[in-house]
Formats: structure tokens, sequence, C-alpha cells
């Protein structure tokens, strides 16, 4: 079929979205090829250990904590919330960039978002599983985690649904809910590539359960997209209300630098800015080691670094508008909380994020660098550690220093806190190298119907 | 036999040949398809909005049972008094509503297209065709089903190769 096409893929002005001369089954079977080939490679191996040894730190450290108690974290008061939940806000806001491309780019009709939608969605549920561990092991009693669901107990006491961190919950496990169907869904047609393609008995039976006997139908696939449809309309808002509520658990709080109207579209912005570093950090190597370059294209890569520059811009305009309100308020607390930030004892954090997340940003305009994967790979990386810093100055930071000079403190962490940052890295790391040799890591499907409609064009 | 099985090499080929089928009387068939493809279901004579009314439908009793509950909490169950708010404070309780509106609808997507879709079914008399596996690699599909009225074993084998079909193989039951 490719044959009768005249380089058929290069869009007027871009770059191809598609490596030439592929044809439905070229698509599939590399696809497959990923899942199905012998023998993983040896940097699997290697990356697949790191990261279960660092989990097994994190296990280590949720049985200490279950044992001893929160204090063997560095919180107390005033500082009640530290490490974990400037966690919980960094790893629930890389979950956004995921759904972004794969439930907004979808209805927009962004053929760039086919082949990177699957590890993006991916992506979201590793890090929101993370970001779940954290409110979760913060309780104190985690095993008690259940009175937040509103049920009719014993002790007839029912949840507060005044409190934001009551719609935390509902929209956290609304959010994995329905991010973990939407990725599901997605998967099936690909799961019966892989079932039909499957060699051995037991991933034919692996493939075959998951593929729930997916044919192909046409009845089928009508159904199947009014549903993947309408999965991405209701992640669209979605989305956006779960950063926008995460915000409102600190913007209901009358701690200063808390306190602020601009959070939501704030947080949301920050969300998806530090969201497509993330799919940066992990796209890079990813198509590198597995030799993806005719998938995920140099375009795409660029398109990404746009979008993590835009989403960056309105971060930085945050931050000014932010200060210049604290400012112009003429409020002492908040004037105070400013130059706290900027030249209290912990004052190095603000300029390591101010560093990161607006200087290294601005990097991105130039197009030797977005066309450079090496140096998009480090500006990720920079970006990555400006947004946790970010989050960690605005919850620790704030609490340190509220009204009265009497109740301040400082926040020290202990080697737990950071047993349990490292920890998530490493159960998010291994999720992601599990889902690498065992799920298909490209939506096939898209792609094929992606490569028919690019040859529909060519021809005209 | 479950039906006569006409495989085809483009997305092309099979639109046309579902249009033609469907102009020459035949009802009782489905096409098999690698990727969705735009007016198949249609060529086929197959409309249906039913996913987006059970989709519409769930979100809708979930944002009832969403506010429901809370105002029931809020008023009878538990009534608190907080900050002298009133305690029916609806403006506090548009996340959860907005939240278990956009659950209840997804859950009932999935579970539409599991019920309608007839999911899981792991056999099916189409998987007995050999070369069949292609359908979710790159080849296209349309069966004629026995219990279609007009369907008559040879006649039918002989429409399908009419339609330009590669090959044309019976489906066992």
């Amino acid at each position: 079929m490719a044959a009768d096409v005249e380089a058929p893929f290069v869009e007027h002005g871009f770059g191809p979205l598609l490596g030439p001369e592929h044809s439905y089954g070229s698509i599939t079977d590399r696809v497959n090829a990923l899942v199905l080939a012998p023998g993983p490679r040896f940097w699997w191996r290697v990356g697949l250990a790191v990261g279960l040894v660092l989990a097994m730190v994190l296990f280590i450290s949720m049985t200490v904590l279950v044992a001893v108690g929160v204090g063997v974290w560095g919180v107390m008061i005033p500082v009640a919330w530290g490490y974990a939940i400037t966690s919980f806000v960094w790893w629930i806001g890389i979950g956004h960039a995921g759904t972004l491309i794969s439930a907004i780019l979808y209805l927009l009709k962004q053929q760039w978002r086919t082949s990177i939608n699957r590890f993006a969605e991916a992506m979201t549920i590793f890090a929101v599983m993370q970001a779940g561990l954290y409110p979760l092991f913060h309780l104190g009693r985690p095993w008690f985690f259940y009175w937040l669901i509103p049920y009719p107990a014993t002790m007839n006491v029912w949840p507060q649904f005044r409190s934001p961190l009551v719609w935390d919950f509902f929209a956290v496990s609304t959010y994995f809910t329905v991010s973990l169907i939407f990725w599901y869904l997605g998967m099936v047609p690909d799961l019966a590539s892989l079932r039909d393609r499957a060699v051995t008995r037991s991933t034919q039976v692996f493939y075959g359960l998951l593929a729930l006997g997916w044919r192909g139908s046409a009845r089928h696939w009508h159904r199947y997209e009014q549903g993947y449809y309408l999965l991405a309309a209701l992640a669209t808002p979605l989305v956006v209300s779960v950063h926008s509520v995460v915000s409102t658990d600190f913007a209901v709080a009358i701690v200063p630098g808390w306190h602020e109207t601009i959070f939501p579209p704030y947080f949301v912005a920050g969300a998806l800015f530090s969201g497509f570093a993330m799919v940066l950090t992990i796209t890079i190597p990813l198509r590198r080691a597995y030799h993806l370059q005719d998938f995920v294209t140099d375009r795409h890569l660029d398109i990404i670094a746009k979008f993590t520059l835009v989403t960056g811009l309105v971060v930085d305009y945050s931050y000014l508008i932010e200060h210049f309100i604290g400012w112009y308020s003429g409020n002492q607390f908040e004037l105070a909380l400013i130059t706290n930030r900027a030249f209290g004892p912990d004052g190095v954090w603000y300029w390591v994020l101010l560093f990161c997340n607006v200087a290294v940003t601005q990097l991105l305009w130039f197009k030797g660098v977005r066309r450079s994967p090496l140096a998009l790979f480090f500006v990720s990386i920079l970006i990555n550690v400006g947004m946790w810093t970010e989050r960690f100055v605005i919850v620790v930071g704030s609490l340190a220093r509220d009204y009265l000079p009497a109740a301040w403190g400082t926040f020290v962490p202990t080697p737990w806190d950071w047993a349990f940052l490292f920890g998530t890295f490493g159960l998010f790391t291994s999720l992601m190298f599990l889902f690498i040799r065992t799920l298909p890591i490209i939506p096939a499907f898209e792609m094929r119907r992606l490569f028919r409609e690019m040859w529909l064009g060519a021809r005209g | 036999m479950y039906g006569v099985m006409a495989e085809f090499d483009t997305a092309e080929q099979l639109l046309a040949a579902g249009r033609r089928a469907r102009a020459a009387g035949y009802r009782r068939m489905d096409a098999y398809a690698p990727f969705p493809i735009d007016g198949l279901g249609e060529a086929l004579g197959f409309r249906s909005n039913a996913i987006p009314l059970i989709g519409l439908s769930g979100g809708v009793v979930g944002g009832l049972t969403g506010y429901i509950m809370q105002v029931w909490i809020h008023t009878s169950a538990l009534p608190i008094n907080v900050g002298g708010r009133p305690l029916l404070s609806w403006p506090s309780f548009v996340p959860v509503t907005f939240e278990l509106a956009v659950l209840f609808s997804a859950l009932s997507i999935l579970g539409g297209l599991f019920i309608l879709n007839g999911h899981p079914e792991p056999y099916h008399p189409v998987f007995n065709v050999a070369g069949f596996a292609r359908a979710t690699r790159d080849r296209f599909f349309l069966c004629i089903q026995s219990d279609d009225p007009r369907f008559d074993e040879h006649a039918t084998r002989a429409f399908l190769y009419g339609l330009g079909a590669r090959e044309v193989s019976d489906v066992p039951e």
C-alpha cells in the first residue's frame, strides 16, 4: 500500500509524524515486537532492578511509618505538611499532562498525540498512585482511611463536605478511576492484536483475557469510538477540577501565601508544566532505547517542548502576579511572606525554583534546544526539580512563618522523608519498566488509522 | 454454519463492499477492521446512540446522588454549624457533585460498552476463519451471516467474490 504513495507523511512546514515506508502491518509488528520479542534487554533489567530496590526502600519506609507513627518524618507544629504534601501535589501534577495529551488533544483532533498518548496515560496512572500514597500515610492511622468515604457508620459521623480535603479525596479517586478506565479501554484493541500475534500459550491466555474477546467488529468500533470520545470529554474538565481542588486545600486556609484566589489556575498551569517536563524525561530515553524515532519523531519532541514553554510562561506569570498582589495588598503579613521567601533562612530554595522554572524554561525558545534530545532531557530534569521545589516553598515556607513569631518553626527533613520521596521514584520507575515490557506502549490501532488518514490526505 | 467471510486488502474496498452488500439486501452481517473506519457502521446500516445516552444518564444520576447525599448529610444526618454558614451551603457541595457525576458517567460508559459489545467474549465463530488474526493487523473482513433471509451459500459466496474479495471462506459455528 505504501508503494504507490510518494512521501505522504511530510506536512507542509512541519516535520513528519510517522517515519516513511510504513504500512498497517509494519506499524503493528513494530509495536507488538516491543512486547512479544523474547528476552528483555540488559538495560531494561538494570532499570527495573534499580526501580525495585528503591521501591523496597518505599515499602520499608511505609512499614516504619505505620509501626512508629508520622513522627518519623520531620513534620511538626507549625509545619505539619512537610515533604508528604509537597510530593503529593508534585506527583498529581505530573499526571495532568498525560490526561491533557490523551483527552484534550484527542478532542482537538491533534494527530501528533497518537504515538505518545499511551505511555503519557501510563505515566498519569502511575504518578497518581504515588500521589495517593502520601495523604494516605500522612493520615497517621492509614488503616482508618475509609472514614473519608460517606457510609452509615455506627458512630453516626459523616465526612464534612465543606472541607476541601474531602473534595480532594473525591477528586483524586475519581481522577484515578476515570484515567484507569480510559487507559484500559484505549488498550483493548491493541491487546487483541497482541493476543493474535502471541506465540506461547501463556501469553495467548494473558492477552486473550485482557482483550475481552475484541474482534474489531464494525458495531463494536462504532460504540467504542463514541464511548472513548465521551470519556475524553469527561476527563477534560475533570483534570482541571483535580488540581483546582488540590489548590483549594491551600487557598481555603488563611495562612499567608496560601490564601490566594489565583491558586486554582496557577496550580493547573504548574501541573501541566511539570507534567510535560516529565513526558520529556520519560519519552527521550524510551525512544532512544527502543529505537522509536519513527513513531516519536523530532517533531513530537519539538511540540512537547513548545507546550512546556507555554505552560511554563503561564506559571512564570502567576509568580509575577502572586508577588505583585502580595505587595499591592499592603498587608504586612503578605509582605513579610514575600521577603521571607526570597531572603529568609530557606531563601535558597526560592532562587532554585526561579532558576529552574523561569530561567531554564526560556531555553525552550531556541529551536536548537528543542531539536536536541539531550538538551531537552536536561531541561526537563531541571523543571521537575524546580516544580518540586516550588511546592516545597509554598507548603513549608508558609507554614514555617505564620502570623505570630512565637509560633514560627523550622522544618528539617529526616532520612525517612527522603526515603519516602526516593521510594516513590522507585515504585514509579518499576511500574513504568513493567508496563514497557507487558503492554502495548504505542496505540497501534490509532497509528494505523493515522496512517490511513495521511495516506488519504496525500492522495488528495 | 455461522456465515461466509470475505477478506479484503484495504479499508476502501471494505467500505464499498459493505455498501454494496447492503444495497443487495443483506442485513445480518458485520465487518471487521483493524481500526475504526469512519462511515463503516452506517454503510452496514448500523446506527446507535445508546452509549451517549447511557453516559448522560450515568452523569445525571451521579450528580443527583452526590448533591442529594451532601444535602441530606449536612441538613439531617449530621447538621453541624461551621462558621455560621447555612446548613444547606450549596456552593461547597459543587465539587463533589461534579466529581460524582463524572465518576458515574465514566463507569456507566464502561458498563454500557461491556454489555452492548458483549465483553468478555473469548470465543466467537469468526475466530475459526483461517487468517482472521489479521483483522487486528492489516486485513479487512466482511461476514454475511447464515441467518440472513437472503443468505444462500453459493450465491452469497459468488456475490462476495464479485465485490473483489481476495478470499472467501466459510465460518463454522
